[in-house]
């Protein structure tokens, strides 16, 4: 099951692990991809800290830990082609996985109709 | 492989025409007309010609060892004629505030009175260094003071540090006295509050000080909001830092109250004063509660900038924070002015080698006393008429963000582009069609698609009503569905819209001809 944040992040469980990329709807209004900046494997971060840089020709945004958790790995891919955050921003563009300190930390995200609802608000 | 006239090897011309600009022929040069098709400079000229006539090195052995370079560098050589020519044929592809409107929003690109530039070649002025003894040097040095007592009183604060070099500059300079002051009376403080709207160096000069940075929010009439302020406040708090007028062109009438509560948390207000130029001879950030403030000499006080010159950002401080202003300053003994460089030990220290951009202060203090404090006042007063002139111009085409008049800069955003497929960046590509310098666009980044316009005061009517009637033309044909002349402008600049994404993402670094030489 997909969850979201309000900062347009989804995130995948599997097990006790996420994984965690940015929605299309920010992929659209970053614009054009051109550089991401991902975190050391095996560091730990908690919700709400600044773990990763998406950089486009418009603007430099932040992705956020959206919970608690330890990186366990990284898209390389990301770093040769940053453009994969704008063809594939919900499978290929990927941006890091992450182990939860509490898996149950999950229920606390949207579900896709709250996120949808988030994002129409915004519109 | 294209060659030049001299048989070097150049890259093809690219082709600046789009269909509809297509002329009947292409001329046999290249160049069209008086734009003139211009390559780089490496592929201009042969590597043997120069000119400079350079005195034959004689004998003399190399003790560099293997890093002797053998082969040939390929480095351009002209004769001064070709050079002259390089350079001109480039530079009439510029575009400056002596060629037309520039209304850059929150850079003030006003016009630079020539009167400042023939001051600031007065050999006692332009040709001094600044090692040399400050007894040859006084009337330099009453000049800083002169210029340091106008600062001082425009502003209504009791000292100024002259040296820092730019708006950025005078940032961490104000910021570091404020830590300063903090640690001298053991209060460890951690962070720094910056409204939304503020600009970018703000948050990024706290942060490069050591502090957190929180954001605080702006209410719906673009202003910050108190309350919002009021609960941020606790004795973690260093510093604000707030833009007044702001960078949505608006003053922030709650400026007192909002001083007093930073100076109630024990904080200090530490004031942007990048958008002085609305506001001089007409209100002084020391009235208003400020600590610490830089001012653009290259803004407000008609320096040039943008690349015409370096900045100058004098920073101005309150009773409780001059102590822990950085050397050198400039003191009056008896007749005669020396530089206090070294010995203050409340002083943060020193910010610059020396003692800052001496040219930028001759040409400010050039343009205070050509203006005098009437002038000064009334070129504010100008300034904040002409943004109101072309705010009330076009809103009823374009969107302005806010309701009510402006400040010095007139903000737009992009709800009028609403379902015409054109964007900011478009509309502002446009305007180079229009033979206009874009307006600001994309920040603040509080309104959506922002276009930030600033005529100054140095537009005339005439000059407005020129602009303003581009802008409702474009305006008016986005709203129409006339798109044709908004995708892919600018067609009439020598160059046409670059490739930003592969500009960043494939980035060509090398002249391929060099890389293929390799």
């Amino acid at each position: 099951m997909t969850k979201y944040t309000e900062d347009h992040e989804w995130i995948e469980l599997d097990g006790d692990t996420v994984t965690v990329g940015i929605t299309d709807y920010a992929q659209k209004a970053l614009g054009d991809v051109v550089f991401v900046e991902l975190p050391e494997v095996s560091a730990s971060y908690s919700a709400g800290d600044e773990v990763a840089v998406v950089e486009s020709v418009k603007a430099a945004s932040e992705v956020y830990a959206p919970l608690d958790g330890e990186i366990v790995e990284i898209n390389d891919a990301l770093e040769g082609d940053p453009s994969l955050v704008n063809s594939a921003p919900s499978s290929d563009g990927w941006f890091f996985k992450m182990k939860l300190a509490n898996a149950d930390d999950m229920a606390g995200l949207m579900d896709e109709e709250a996120y949808n609802a988030h994002v129409a608000g915004l519109e | 492989m294209s060659m030049n006239s001299q048989g070097r090897p150049t890259m093809p011309t690219p082709s600046n025409d789009t269909s509809e600009m297509e002329p009947v022929f292409q001329s046999f040069s290249g160049h069209r007309g008086l734009r003139l098709a211009e390559p780089l400079i490496f592929e201009l000229g042969t590597c043997h010609t120069t000119g400079v006539d350079v005195e034959d090195a004689g004998d003399f052995e190399l003790s560099i060892g293997d890093v002797e370079r053998t082969a040939e560098i390929g480095c351009p050589g002209l004769s001064e004629p070709d050079a002259v020519r390089h350079f001109t044929r480039l530079s009439r592809r510029n575009y400056g505030i002596d060629m037309g409107v520039f209304p850059l929003g929150s850079c003030t690109m006003k016009h630079n009175p020539r009167l400042n530039e023939k001051m600031a070649r007065l050999p006692g002025f332009g040709d001094i260094h600044p090692l040399q003894p400050v007894s040859s040097v006084q009337g330099a040095l009453e000049l800083m003071d002169e210029l340091s007592h106008w600062i001082t009183t425009l502003t209504g604060m009791p000292a100024v540090a002259l040296s820092p070099k730019a708006g950025a500059h005078g940032e961490l300079c104000g910021v570091m006295a404020i830590r300063a002051a903090l640690e001298a009376r053991g209060d460890a403080r951690e962070v720094v509050l910056c409204p939304e709207s503020a600009h970018g160096t703000n948050p990024a000069t706290a942060a490069f000080c050591g502090y957190k940075v929180k954001s605080i929010p702006a209410q719906d009439n673009g202003r910050v909001d108190l309350q919002a302020l009021k609960e941020a406040l606790d004795d973690t708090v260093a510093a604000v830092m707030i833009t007044n007028p702001n960078t949505c062109g608006l003053f922030e009438s709650e400026i007192k109250e909002i001083a007093d509560a930073i100076h109630q948390a024990g904080a200090f207000f530490y004031c942007d004063g990048a958008n002085f130029n609305a506001i001089m001879g007409k209100a002084r950030p020391g009235d208003l509660g400020v600590d610490a403030m830089h001012l653009n000499l290259h803004k407000t006080f008609s320096t040039p900038h943008g690349g015409g010159g370096p900045g100058s950002g004098p920073v101005v401080f309150s009773e409780a924070l001059k102590d822990f202003a950085p050397m050198p300053y400039v003191v009056k003994e008896g007749d005669a002015f020396t530089l206090v460089e070294d010995g203050d030990t409340k002083s943060l220290g020193r910010l610059t080698a020396y003692h800052g951009q001496m040219g930028m202060y001759v040409r400010a203090l050039s343009y205070m006393l050509s203006h005098g404090a009437d002038g000064i006042k009334q070129a504010a007063e100008d300034a904040v008429l002409n943004a109101n002139y072309v705010l009330a111009s076009l809103s009823d085409v374009m969107s302005a963000s806010f309701e009510g008049p402006c400040m010095h800069e007139a903000l737009f955003d992009d709800r009028f582009l609403k379902d015409t497929g054109v964007t900011t960046l478009d509309f502002a590509k446009a305007m180079i069609d229009e033979g206009y310098h874009p307006m600001t666009m994309y920040f603040p980044l509080v309104v959506h698609g922002a276009m930030l316009v600033e005529p100054t005061e140095t537009e005339s009517k005439y000059n407005m009503d020129q602009f303003i009637r581009s802008m409702r033309g474009l305006a008016e044909e986005a709203r129409e569905g006339k798109v044709a002349r908004f995708e892919g402008a600018p067609y009439f600049a020598p160059w046409k819209r670059l490739d930003e994404t592969q500009a960043a993402r494939q980035p060509v670094l090398r002249h391929p001809v060099a890389e293929a030489a390799e």
